[in-house]
Formats: C-alpha cells, sequence, structure tokens
C-alpha cells in the first residue's frame, strides 16, 4: 500500500467528504481520512474547517494516527484556539502514560501548540516530565521548557522552571545534559544579562565530561555553550583547549567547527611563547584540510571560515596552499571560496605555483569566476612584490586573448598595479590603448581613463582618445563621468596648450549640462582652480598619490574578532555580525575574543567582564540620532553624514517622566557604590530652564550620582567624575577606540578622552569638533594629540571646553554630538555629559535673594522626587553636594526633618533652587527643586 | 535553531512540510520555491538569505531539502543534519525520490517529530529509531515495558547506536578499506596535488557488547612502539613483521562510536561498534602515494579545424594485481563534428552528448601501458574565446590500498558473553578507487 495517492485528491466537495469520512466508525477509514487531510496541509490547501473532527480522532490507541492528528493540531491550533482546549484533557492524560514514549509524545506536541490557554495546563504536566524517572522524557521536556519561554517567557520563570533546567546539567545522562544546555543558552540569548548559565569551572567541568558522551548533536549544543565562556586564567584555557581537541576527530563536521571555535578563542588567552601554543596551532590545521574533502555544501561553510582562520591566525594554513587548488567539477560557490583563501595564502614561497594555476582558471567557463582569477593575479601582483612582473605579463597574455571580460578586468587590476608600483610598468600602455574600444562596463572604462590621464604625456594620441569618450558624456555612469572629467583637467594641465578647447568642454558638460551635484561640484572646483591659480592647479591635481596598500580586502579587525567568535554559524557564513541579519532582541549583543591574561593576574578588566558574562551588551554610545540637524553644522568638516545606528547609549536614569525633573537616576545613584571612584555624585539630571517649554522635557543623567556612599568622609573634596565608557567602540571607527568622560577640575570643564588605536596603520591629524548643543559646549582648544598613534598605542588627552559655543536645545538636554577626524576617516559619536559639570563655583546665592527668588518662582516650575537609600546625614550630603558646585543656603529643622536649601548656577547663567529633606534615620530623601528662568 | 524543513520536487511543488518555530511562515515555502528552485541562473550558494530568512538547502537527485531558519544558527550542524536526514529517509526507504518520498510521507513526519525537537536536532542513528519508529506503525504499541526503557535508554543513553542483547550464532566481522585517490597532473606530469581519502568500513555481526580495537599502519603508532622496545603485545609485532612500512596519516576522523579522548592521549582506537554496517573511520594522506595510474596526454592543433590527441596511460602497480573498470575520459572541443579513434586495448567512443572520448578497458595488469590516438574533426567558428580545455579525467578500482594502509590487528572482546578474540572470523579488504583523478591537457 503506499501513500502517495492521499495526495491526488484535488476534486470539489473534499472537505465535506473528508469530513465524513473522519467521523466513520470504522478506524481504518479514520486513519485513511487524516491521512488525507495531512497531505492537503502540506501542499497548502486550508482544512482547518475540519479541526473538531480531526480532534474527535485524537482519543485512540493508534500511535501512528495520534501522531497525525497531533501534526494536525500543531498547524491549526492557533487558528482555532478555543476549539484546541478541547484536545487538553488527551494530553495531560498521556502525560501520565505508562509508556515513555507517548509521555514524551504528549509534552513535545503540547509545547508545539501556541495557544495561551493551553500553555497553562501545560505547567502540571511539564513539571512532573522535567522529573520523570525515564531519560527521554527528560530530555523532551527540557526542550519544552525553551518552547514554553518562547510563547510565555514570564511563566517560566515564575514557575520555576528555569531552575529545574539548571538541575538538568547535572543529570545522568549526557543527552538530557545536552538538550537542558541547549534550550538554556537560548533562553539565555533573550535575556542577555541574566546569568542564566552560570559557567564557571564547576559547570565547565560538567559539561566536558558530558561532551565525552552525548551524540554528536549534542556535542554541538555543548561546545558552541563552552565558546561563550571565558575562562579565568591561562591555565584554564589550556585545560580546556586540551579536553576539546579530541572533538577534532569526529566525522560529524559541525562538532569539528564549533570545536575550532572554542580553541581559536581560548588560545587567545594562552602566552604565545608557550610550547602548547604552538602544538595547537599544528593540531587545528589537519582537521581544517579535512573539512574540504566534505560534501560540497559543508566545503562551503569551512571555506567561509577558513578565510576567516586564515585572516586571524595566517601561521595555520600557511603550509596548505595545495588543497585550496580548484577542481573543475568543483561547484561554483566552491571554487570562488577557494580562490580567496589561494590569495590570503600567497606568499614569496608559493607564488609561482599560485600564478600557474590562477592563470589555467582564467581560461575556464564561469564568467565570475574567470573574472576573480584574472583580479587575483592583480592582487597577488601588489602582494608579492617579487612576482608583480610575472602577474603582469601574465595578464598582458590574457588581454591578448581578446575575451571580453577578462581584457576589462585585466585592465582594472593593472590600473591598481600602476598605483602600487609606479614608473614601473607603463611600457604595456600601448597594449592596453589598444583594447579601447572593447570595453563597456563602467569600472573598466574609468580605469582606462584613469590610465590615460595619469599618464598623459607618453600618449601620445591622449586627447583623441579622451575626446572619443566626451562624445557620449551623459550617457556613462557617473564613476565614468567622474574619471573623465580629472582625466581630462589632467591632461590639460600635462599639455596645455593643445588641449584647452577640450578642457573647456569638459567643464561646461560636467557644470551646465548635468544633473549630478557631485559631478557639479567637481567641476566647478576644477574650473575655479585652473582660472585663479594654474600652479596651485598642477600641484592639487598631479600630487603624488599615496601608495595602495597591500590588502585590501580585508575584514575589519573588530568584525573580525566578533566572526571568529561565531565560528560555523551564519555569522561567519555571511561574514557579517548577527545583529545584521538576526531580527529581534536575539543574536543582538557582540561577541568578542577574550584578553590575554596570566594566571597570576587579575581579570578586573571592564572587557573580560563582558565577555565573561558572555552576553552583556557592549557599553555602547549612542549614535548621532537624526543626520538632519547634524548635516547643516558638521558639513563645514566635509564629512559625509553617518549611516550606522547602534543600541541607545546604557546611562542611568534614562526613562524619566515628564515632572521628574532631576532624574530618576538618583535613586540607582545614590544608592550605588560607583565602583570605589572618588566620588561626587554625577549629573545633576536637572533641566534647567534652558528654555521654558523644557519643563516637561525628558532629562538624562542622575542627581544620585552627587551622592555617593560609598567614600564617606574624609575623602578628596572635588566635583565627581564619572568613571571612562567607550563612547566610540573600534567596530565603528575603523579601528579607532575612544572612551571618556566629562570633569570640572579648577571652574574648567575637561574633556577626558582615551583613543585607543585598534587597527594596524598608524593614526595621525586628529581634529575635533562639536556639534551646536544645549550648554553651547565648543572645545577650547585643538585636540592635543602630538605623536602619531601607533597600532594597539593609547593615550590620553583633555580636552578644556568652554561655553560660549552655538546652542541648540539637544534630547536629552546633555547630548552632545562629537565628530574626531584622524588621517583615516571621519567619525560620529554621541555622549551625554553629567549636568553637575556645568555648575558654576559661584552659584552660592545670597539668602535675601534665594528667598525672594524662592517665592518668586510660580509653582508651575516646581518639581519634586524621591532619593532613596541614602544613608547620609544631612551636613554629609551638603559638604559632598558642595564638591559639585551646589550650595547649602539655609537649614532648618522641622519635626525632625533636616529641610536643606541649596542653590545651583549654571553656566549659561540658570539659577536652579531645590530643597532637600532628609528624615533622620529614613533613607529616602525628598527633593523639591524650582528654577527661575534665565538671569 | 531550524524553524522549518521542506521538501520539494524538481518542478517546486512541496511534498513535506514542517515548521518548528513561529517565526517561519507558510510565504517561506513559497520564497525559497521563487528564489531559488525556479531562479534562471545557476545556483551560487547553498545558503540563501531572503527577506532576513536563511534557506539551506541540498539536493539529491531532483530533490530539494530545504531548511529555513531565521535566527543565526549552527550553519555546520544544519547541512549536516539535511544529510543526515537523507541518510535516514534511504535506510527506511530506498532511494530519495519524488514517488517514495509520497509513499511514504506519513513516515516522514513521524522521522521529522523525532529527530528534530523545536529545531534542535536529536538522535538520528537509524539503528535507534528502527526499533521504535516503523513503517507499519503498529509494532510500537505492543512493547512491553521492559523494553519500552530499552528503547528510551538507547536512544538517549551514552551508546545510543547499539541495543543490549544481540545474539549471533557466529560472530562474524567485515572490514573494507575503501579509498580514494585524487590527481591533479600537469600536462608536463608534475604532481600539482595528491592525496587519497579513505573510509574504514565495519559490518559486524557480534554478540553483546563487544568491545573492539582496531590497529593499522599508523607511523605514530609504529614510532612508538619501536622505541619502546619489544615488550608491546603480540599483534603488534606480527603487524609490523607483515609490512614494515608505516604510513603518515594527515587526519582521520571517526564514527561516534570511537572514544575520541582515548585516541587523542594514546592514538589507540577503541569502541563498541553498532551492530551491522558502520564507517568507523576516515582518513586522508598525502605523503608517499602510490598513483596507480599516469596519464600522458599529447594534444596537437593541425589548423583551426583539427586536433590530435594522443594519451598513453602506465599502470604502477605489481604485475601480479589487476585494476577494473578502468575508464579514460578526454574531453572534446564543443565544435567538434567528427572524431577517429584508435585503441590498443579496450574499447573507445566518442559521446557527443558528453563532449567526450571515453575509453574503457575491463582489466589491466600492473606495470603495463596502453594508447590510444584520436582525430578531431572541428567546425570553423568565429568564436574568439579559445577552447578551455578540461582536463582528461581517469576512473579505475583496484586491490590495494594506494596510500599503503594496512589493518594490523581487529581484537574484539566480550567481557560478559563466552566468546574470544579468536572465535570471531574476520574478513579484510582492501579497494582503491579514483576520485578526482585528473590530468591536465
Amino acid at each position: 500500500m503506499t501513500d502517495s495517492k492521499y495526495f491526488t485528491t484535488t476534486k470539489k466537495g473534499e472537505i465535506f467528504e473528508l469530513k465524513a469520512e473522519l467521523n466513520s466508525d470504522k478506524k481504518e477509514k479514520k486513519k485513511e481520512a487524516v491521512k488525507k487531510v495531512i497531505a492537503s496541509m502540506t501542499v497548502g490547501k486550508d482544512v482547518s474547517a475540519l479541526f473538531p473532527d480531526v480532534v474527535n480522532c485524537m482519543q485512540t490507541d493508534n500511535l501512528e494516527l495520534k501522531k497525525l492528528v497531533y501534526l494536525y493540531l500543531m498547524n491549526y491550533a492557533k487558528s482555532q484556539p478555543d476549539m484546541a482546549i478541547m484536545a487538553v484533557n488527551t494530553f495531560v492524560k498521556d502525560c501520565e502514560d505508562a509508556n515513555p514514549l507517548i509521555r514524551a509524545l504528549a509534552v513535545r506536541t503540547m509545547g508545539c501548540i501556541r495557544v495561551d490557554k493551553i500553555t497553562e495546563y501545560l505547567c502540571e504536566p511539564l513539571r512532573k516530565c522535567l522529573k520523570d524517572e525515564d531519560p527521554y522524557v527528560r530530555k523532551t521536556a527540557a526542550v519544552c521548557v525553551a518552547k514554553l519561554h518562547d510563547i510565555n517567557a514570564q511563566l517560566v520563570e515564575d514557575q520555576g522552571f528555569l531552575d529545574t533546567l539548571k538541575d538538568l546539567i547535572s543529570d545522568s545522562n549526557p543527552m538530557v545534559v545536552a538538550n537542558a544546555v541547549a534550550a538554556l543558552s537560548e533562553i539565555a540569548e533573550s535575556h542577555p544579562n541574566s546569568n542564566l548559565l552560570d559557567l564557571n569551572p564547576q559547570s565547565i567541568n560538567k559539561l566536558l565530561t558530558a561532551l565525552n558522551e552525548c551524540t554528536e548533536w549534542g556535542q554541538i549544543f555543548i561546545l558552541d555553550c563552552l565558546a561563550n565562556y571565558t575562562p579565568r586564567d591561562d591555565r584554564e584555557s589550556q585545560s580546556i583547549c586540551e579536553r576539546v581537541t579530541p572533538r577534532l576527530s569526529h566525522a560529524n563536521s559541525a562538532v569539528v567547527l564549533s570545536a575550532v571555535k572554542v580553541l581559536m578563542k581560548f588560545m587567545e588567552m594562552l602566552p604565545k611563547d608557550l610550547d602548547y601554543y604552538g602544538t595547537l596551532l599544528k593540531k587545528l590545521a589537519p582537521p581544517l584540510v579535512t573539512l574540504l574533502s566534505a560534501e560540497p555544501e559543508l566545503q562551503y561553510v569551512a571555506l567561509r571560515n577558513i578565510n576567516l582562520i586564515v585572516q586571524k591566525r595566517p601561521e595555520i594554513l600557511k603550509h596548505e596552499m595545495k588543497v585550496f587548488f580548484v577542481k573543475y567539477n568543483d561547484p561554483i560557490y566552491v571554487k570562488l571560496e577557494k580562490l580567496d583563501i589561494m590569495i590570503r595564502l600567497a606568499s614569496q614561497a608559493n607564488i609561482a605555483q599560485v600564478l600557474a594555476e590562477l592563470k589555467e582558471y582564467a581560461t575556464e567557463v564561469d564568467v565570475d569566476f574567470v573574472r576573480k582569477a584574472v583580479r587575483a593575479i592583480g592582487r597577488c601582483a601588489i602582494k608579492v612584490e617579487q612576482s608583480a612582473e610575472r602577474c603582469v605579463s601574465t595578464l598582458l597574455d590574457l588581454i591578448q586573448t581578446k575575451v571580453n571580460y577578462v581584457v576589462q578586468e585585466a585592465i582594472v587590476v593593472i590600473k591598481d598595479i600602476f598605483r602600487k608600483y609606479p614608473n614601473k610598468y607603463e611600457s604595456v600602455i600601448a597594449t592596453l590603448c589598444e583594447n579601447l574600444d572593447s570595453l563597456d562596463e563602467p569600472e573598466a572604462r574609468a580605469a582606462m581613463i584613469w590610465i590615460v590621464g595619469e599618464y598623459a604625456e607618453r600618449i601620445d594620441n591622449a586627447d583623441e582618445l579622451l575626446e572619443s569618450f566626451l562624445e557620449g558624456f551623459h550617457d556613462e555612469s557617473t564613476q565614468v563621468q567622474l574619471q573623465l572629467l580629472t582625466a581630462i583637467v589632467k591632461l590639460f594641465l600635462k599639455k596645455p596648450t593643445e588641449t584647452q578647447e577640450l578642457v573647456q568642454q569638459v567643464l561646461s558638460l560636467a557644470t551646465q549640462d548635468s544633473d549630478n551635484p557631485d559631478l557639479r561640484d567637481r567641476g566647478y572646483i576644477y574650473w575655479r582652480l585652473l582660472s585663479t591659480d594654474p600652479v596651485a592647479a598642477k600641484e592639487v591635481v598631479l600630487a603624488e598619490k599615496p601608495l595602495i596598500s597591500e590588502e585590501t580586502d580585508l575584514i575589519e579587525p573588530t568584525l573580525l574578532e566578533e566572526l571568529i567568535c561565531h565560528i560555523g554559524t551564519l555569522a561567519s557564513v555571511y561574514h557579517k555580525p548577527p545583529s545584521a541579519f538576526v531580527e529581534g532582541s536575539r543574536g543582538v549583543m557582540h561577541k568578542r575574543l577574550p584578553a590575554r591574561t596570566g594566571s597570576g593576574e587579575s581579570t578586573e578588566s571592564p572587557d573580560v567582564g563582558t565577555a565573561a558574562g558572555g552576553s552583556a551588551p557592549e557599553a555602547a554610545p549612542s549614535i548621532i540620532p537624526s543626520q538632519g540637524d547634524l548635516l547643516g553644522d558638521l558639513l563645514n568638516l566635509d564629512m559625509a553624514p553617518p549611516t550606522t545606528s547602534g543600541p541607545p547609549p546604557p546611562t542611568t536614569g534614562m526613562q524619566m517622566g515628564g515632572m521628574d525633573l532631576l532624574g530618576g537616576g538618583l535613586d540607582s545613584l545614590l544608592g550605588g557604590d560607583l565602583g570605589g571612584s572618588p566620588a561626587m555624585g554625577a549629573g545633576f539630571g536637572a533641566a534647567p530652564a534652558v528654555m521654558p517649554a523644557s519643563l516637561n522635557a525628558p532629562v538624562g543623567g542622575g542627581l544620585g550620582d552627587l551622592f555617593d556612599l560609598g567614600g564617606g568622609v574624609g575623602m578628596p573634596m572635588g566635583a565627581y567624575i564619572p568613571p571612562k565608557i567607550v563612547w566610540l567602540p573600534a567596530m565603528k571607527a575603523k579601528g579607532l577606540e575612544i572612551s571618556g568622560t566629562f570633569a570640572r577640575r579648577a571652574g574648567v570643564i575637561q574633556m577626558e578622552l582615551i583613543l585607543t588605536n585598534k587597527a594596524m596603520s598608524i593614526m595621525t591629524d586628529f581634529a575635533i569638533q562639536f556639534n551646536r548643543n544645549s550648554f553651547g559646549l565648543a572645545p577650547a582648544g585643538p585636540l592635543q594629540v602630538l605623536t602619531p598613534l601607533g597600532p594597539n598605542q593609547t593615550i590620553e588627552v583633555s580636552l578644556p571646553l568652554s561655553t560660549v559655543g552655538p546652542v541648540m536645545k539637544m534630547d536629552p538636554l546633555n547630548n552632545l554630538q562629537v565628530a574626531v577626524k584622524n588621517n583615516i576617516d571621519v567619525f560620529y559619536f554621541s555622549c551625554q555629559y553629567p549636568i553637575s559639570m556645568l555648575f558654576v563655583e559661584d552659584g552660592k546665592m545670597e539668602r535675601q535673594v534665594f528667598l525672594a527668588t524662592w517665592k518668586d518662582i510660580p509653582n508651575d516650575n516646581e518639581s519634586q522626587f524621591q532619593i532613596k537609600d541614602c544613608h547620609l546625614n544631612s551636613d554629609a550630603a551638603s559638604s559632598k553636594l558642595q564638591g559639585s558646585n551646589i550650595f547649602t543656603i539655609a537649614k532648618r529643622t522641622v519635626e525632625g526633618q533636616d529641610m536643606l536649601y541649596m542653590s545651583i548656577k549654571l553656566s549659561n547663567g540658570i539659577w536652579v533652587l531645590a530643597e532637600l529633606r532628609v528624615q533622620a534615620g529614613n533613607p529616602n530623601y525628598t527633593m523639591t527643586t524650582i528654577r527661575r528662568s534665565g538671569s | 535553531m531550524i524553524g522549518g524543513l521542506f521538501i520539494y520536487n524538481h518542478k517546486g511543488e512541496v511534498l513535506i512540510s514542517r515548521v518548528y518555530r513561529d517565526d517561519i511562515g507558510r510565504n517561506a515555502v513559497d520564497a525559497f520555491r521563487v528564489n531559488v528552485i525556479h531562479a534562471r541562473q545557476q545556483v551560487r550558494s547553498p545558503v540563501t538569505n531572503i527577506a532576513r530568512t536563511s534557506f539551506f538547502h541540498v539536493k539529491r537527485s531532483n530533490i530539494w531539502l530545504a531548511a529555513v531558519t531565521k535566527q543565526n544558527v549552527n550553519a555546520a550542524m544544519v547541512f549536516e543534519f539535511l544529510y543526515k536526514m537523507c541518510d535516514v529517509m534511504t535506510a527506511y526507504f530506498g532511494k530519495i525520490s519524488e514517488e517514495n518520498i509520497k509513499n511514504n510521507f506519513v513516515l516522514i513526519y513521524e522521522l521529522l517529530d523525532e529527530i528534530l525537537d523545536f529545531g534542535y536536532p536529536q538522535n538520528s542513528e537509524t539503528g535507534a529509531l528502527k526499533t521504535f519508529i516503523t513503517q507499519t506503525g503498529i509494532k510500537s504499541q505492543h512493547h512491553s515495558k521492559e523494553e519500552q526503557s530499552q528503547i528510551t535508554s538507547q536512544v538517549t543513553g551514552q551508546i545510543g547506536w547499539r541495543r543490549e542483547g544481540i545474539k549471533y550464532r557466529r560472530n562474524e566481522l567485515f572490514l573494507d578499506v575503501l579509498e580514494s585517490v585524487n590527481l591533479l597532473m600537469s600536462p608536463q606530469g608534475q604532481v600539482l596535488s595528491a592525496h587519497v581519502s579513505g573510509r574504514v568500513v565495519m559490518k559486524s555481526y557480534l554478540s553483546g557488547m563487544p568491545e573492539c580495537k582496531f590497529g593499522m599502519n599508523d607511523k605514530i603508532v609504529i614510532d612508538k612502539q619501536g622505541k619502546g622496545g619489544a615488550s608491546e603485545e603480540a599483534a603488534g609485532k606480527s603487524g609490523g613483521g607483515g609490512g614494515k612500512q608505516s604510513i603518515a596519516i594527515d587526519d582521520c576522523t571517526f564514527h561516534q562510536c570511537v572514544r575520541l579522548s582515548k585516541f587523542d592521549a594514546e592514538r589507540s582506537i577503541s569502541f563498541i561498534p553498532p551492530d551491522g554496517e558502520c564507517e568507523l573511520m576516515r582518513y586522508r594522506t598525502t605523503k608517499d602515494i602510490i598513483l596507480p595510474f599516469r596519464v600522458i596526454p599529447l594534444v596537437r592543433e593541425v589548423g583551426r579545424t583539427k586536433l590530435e590527441v594522443k594519451v598513453v596511460i602506465k599502470s604502477n602497480f605489481k604485475p601480479s594485481l589487476l585494476a577494473q573498470k578502468i575508464e579514460v575520459r578526454i574531453p572534446t572541443p564543443l565544435n567538434t563534428s567528427g572524431v577517429q579513434v584508435i585503441c590498443m586495448k579496450g574499447k573507445a567512443k566518442y559521446k557527443a552528448s558528453e563532449n567526450a572520448i571515453v575509453w574503457k578497458i575491463k582489466r589491466m595488469a600492473g606495470m603495463k601501458e596502453s594508447q590510444i590516438s584520436a582525430e578531431i574533426e572541428l567546425l570553423p567558428t568565429n568564436d574568439k574565446k579559445k577552447w578551455a580545455r578540461p582536463p582528461i579525467s581517469m576512473n579505475f578500482e583496484v586491490p590495494f590500498a594506494p596510500s599503503g594502509l594496512k589493518v594490523r590487528y581487529l581484537k574484539v572482546f566480550e567481557p560478559k558473553l563466552n566468546y574470544s578474540d579468536h572465535d570471531v572470523i574476520k574478513w579484510v579488504r582492501y579497494i582503491g578507487r579514483s576520485g578526482i583523478y585528473e590530468t591536465r591537457c
């Protein structure tokens, strides 16, 4: 008997017939009918109308029929939630069945029915199943917790399932452990800050033991989980590596890749001079090569990962060039990836072989592959200087083939070779010019035009060549138009006498007849340059160009580090961080490689701490929110608008209501010990009367920082300085990392910055500029970075600020948008300064004036809030606040309450008056603030 | 994790669709059909991202299997799972074809429910699955309590691949060393790359829970024993006496029954095998490979309309051995109009549909030589592009292991039942086949 016949029922009235069959008395007929229903469901027909009839078949002893009904339920329960309830009883009963297979089936299916009412009934059976005597039921129940969490996270927490799940990590059955790990990992992903997995040396040990015993899939779950752990020191790291290396011999490629991920990550922590480090490097190569004999799809995944590994640690595979040679029958996606890796591994030692191969590939059939091969030859020339000459002659051979796309590709790369080795290979220009007519792609045309312009003095008929392009100027792509414009200007500067007409023609085409602003602008610039100062024009246009670097397509280092942490996953296949293709909260956090630490050292650096959590989000600064505002002001810096966006800044007390003028942050700030820093509070989050409308504006910052409890008496007086946070992560700024804070020292506001160069090249020419902001903050001097910043160097800079810059209201008020420029690019970030920084030293109001003012200000301007858990007495609080220029004017005691009256003056002349009510023994303060509009 | 799994026929019609996660909707089924199966150009990647949904696919004959997800899943795992799914289906109903899938769709749904839970792969060993997922659908209800718990402990247990209580009258095992030798040679006869990828396939019919230990002429082990002196076990000596040379294994991977930590520490291969057939290990060698055949091509272009091709093959192994199923495939240009072939041995034919001359020889002894010459007539074309000259490829089978691998011993211990290593009948066989064996011309 075959089942294929179920696919063929397509006549009308089918549903009606099925209904009758489902209600038949004969078991066989019922089963047949359910099969037909499932077949219709598979091909996409809507059979939800049969819901009650199918559910009626659920009460059966026939397991096969039961499974079919369950399958139907999982598909349609959501569309018929009320009827789905009918099934609950059977599920609950099945969860008590004597047969473990049926118990598991029931709990597995119930978890897939995403109906709220059902999930309520699921809790009790699930609780029992998690403690079932049979491991098969337990392993199924473990996954069911993840399912339930996906439907109703709160319910899972309330019912205490997470704790039970954690207990399962110590289960005696390896498969239960593996599924519990998988479920916990998934749940932990949606709670980045929870310590759900609680990885510590003991739990890691349990996982490593289970690793030896569980199925191949379980091993993958465990290894992927291990990769999130950060060992405390190099010894622990080594011992984990030792226990993971045997996995490299597993037949399942995914196990191998996950093991590679763990090793690549933990290796970071090992000292390089350690013998074991070398051994490990050697052990990694063979399994990676073996992955290439897997099925093509897996080869592809492996190659994408090897591409990352080769960039991170080229030494691992440097002797394995041959295995990446392309086979004639490889699928195209494998061929292209192999080619990429070949170029990365190309060196002086193997260049002859590589070139011979590349030449072979350039004659293949697939156009993309051939193009890439030709381009690869050019990249070899640039990468390995000794081979440049051979590469050029190979390219010339290829140009002789006259195959259109080969010629075009060759010309594009030869342009790069000219730029890398000036004045060496220009003899080939004549050959290139012969092929001018066959170029039909913009990139090749642009490259050729560049060559003609650049070497105009050596090409006799340069003017004719360029003129020929000019005829169809408006049909060309922008790339070609721009290049043509520049080339003709170059030509003019080199041969002014005979090309005057040509240059005028192109300038008028570019400036008058074009709609493209870039082209027009460039045209005008040239025009003015040429008409005002031809000598300067020559210096600008014919300036010596910087040499191009060796490898242009390397993945940016911070991204590479992140991708290494995702080896084996989709992120490593796409070469994109998960946040780029995953929706929602999952995968948003960035993973990082651990820092190298010796066993004796403490690992308190915030980086390690973050990584240890495995999932804590980086303290990323917010990226400038609106491009519009910025453009107007920053355009004079000639910068492109920022395109990235990031998570909001993790500033405390951001979510304040309108009336909560002085910051909800107060609570946390007064209560928390801020890392033992010599602290007065920061961020007096006031929204003083910058403009009357600002009363209801949400304000950032936290007053509470001002009351730090950790300090107490005898600590140095002075304004509180918040700890430095990373404002600009290296990932977003081509390797430049900026962290910093604000401080007020001796009446001067300072922006204290730490610049770290995490890129491979030297950074120079730093400059800084602020956008307009609420308090007119502006740099009082240039950014003093006198020496170039080498790779991995860090420099601390203190930038004095003035408050006389242009004012524009920001949201939040204390938001500051900053642009930093260096020789590489311009970067934008935004940060928030503590308002307390703006409190000036002469903020002490005379008592009489204070009283008068207090009465004067209308009640609307008043706001009140509580500061909780502050254990200072009123005097201590008063002296502490004074350090941040919050002055106590008067104090009175009413019914056991101390009332402190205080005044603050902001840098823009706004006064804020405050009343602080402190009740002895009550750690909660009440503060009322009023403010007066500008003086 | 995997959000859904779909199986399509070559037309893109869905045969099986199972959704595991809420974030995958029915439209995903259509997205894959439209963007991949019906796409005009060749498939450029086995992973496709369509509207933030990632599709992994593999193809078996004309059937597409696609796994779908919206998360950052372990990509290697997804492909491994898809292959495994194919293996399981093959083990249940043979060839993966539209017909077979339609005939067994209930079974497939049952399997998918079992081996993938919420997108997490579960035990997918066919041996274990067959104990409780059966095509008849009846067996599962008649298990006794002991049987049930035996099933569940096998499915979840440490030794998930073998059940207790297996009994054979005759304890027997078969070892096949299957190697495929790969070569890429330049027209001048220079070896550009060569490697052997080998598999040791074991078929065992042993009672109880036998502990096995497998030994081969692995260089690292032999060298270690050499240093260790004569105190080594007897089997080691006899093996060493048989063939002195040892081979360097670049890398090897094992079936999940092999204790990897033990291999890592002592390089000994010990395991409790699954009942029946399993692939015990895979390995790869690149050093001192015996290349069974050498192909010497000679291509001459005579004018624009004629090619002269001469190919010599030389066998390079002991004269007493016989190679079989030899096939040499000589590609011809697309504009070939006619071919004349003369060969000394075997049969040669021009196959226009394959653009190649196929030369077949049934058997050939070692240290022999044979030759084919052909004249290829070409139609004049104005195609500027030169003929790409694909490499000449070769297929063959030889009765030895081109890597030089030798099985030294396979010892069986079953502590509970009273049969010893000597009572087990063992068979070893070596087969070397061509993998991708190409010579450029």
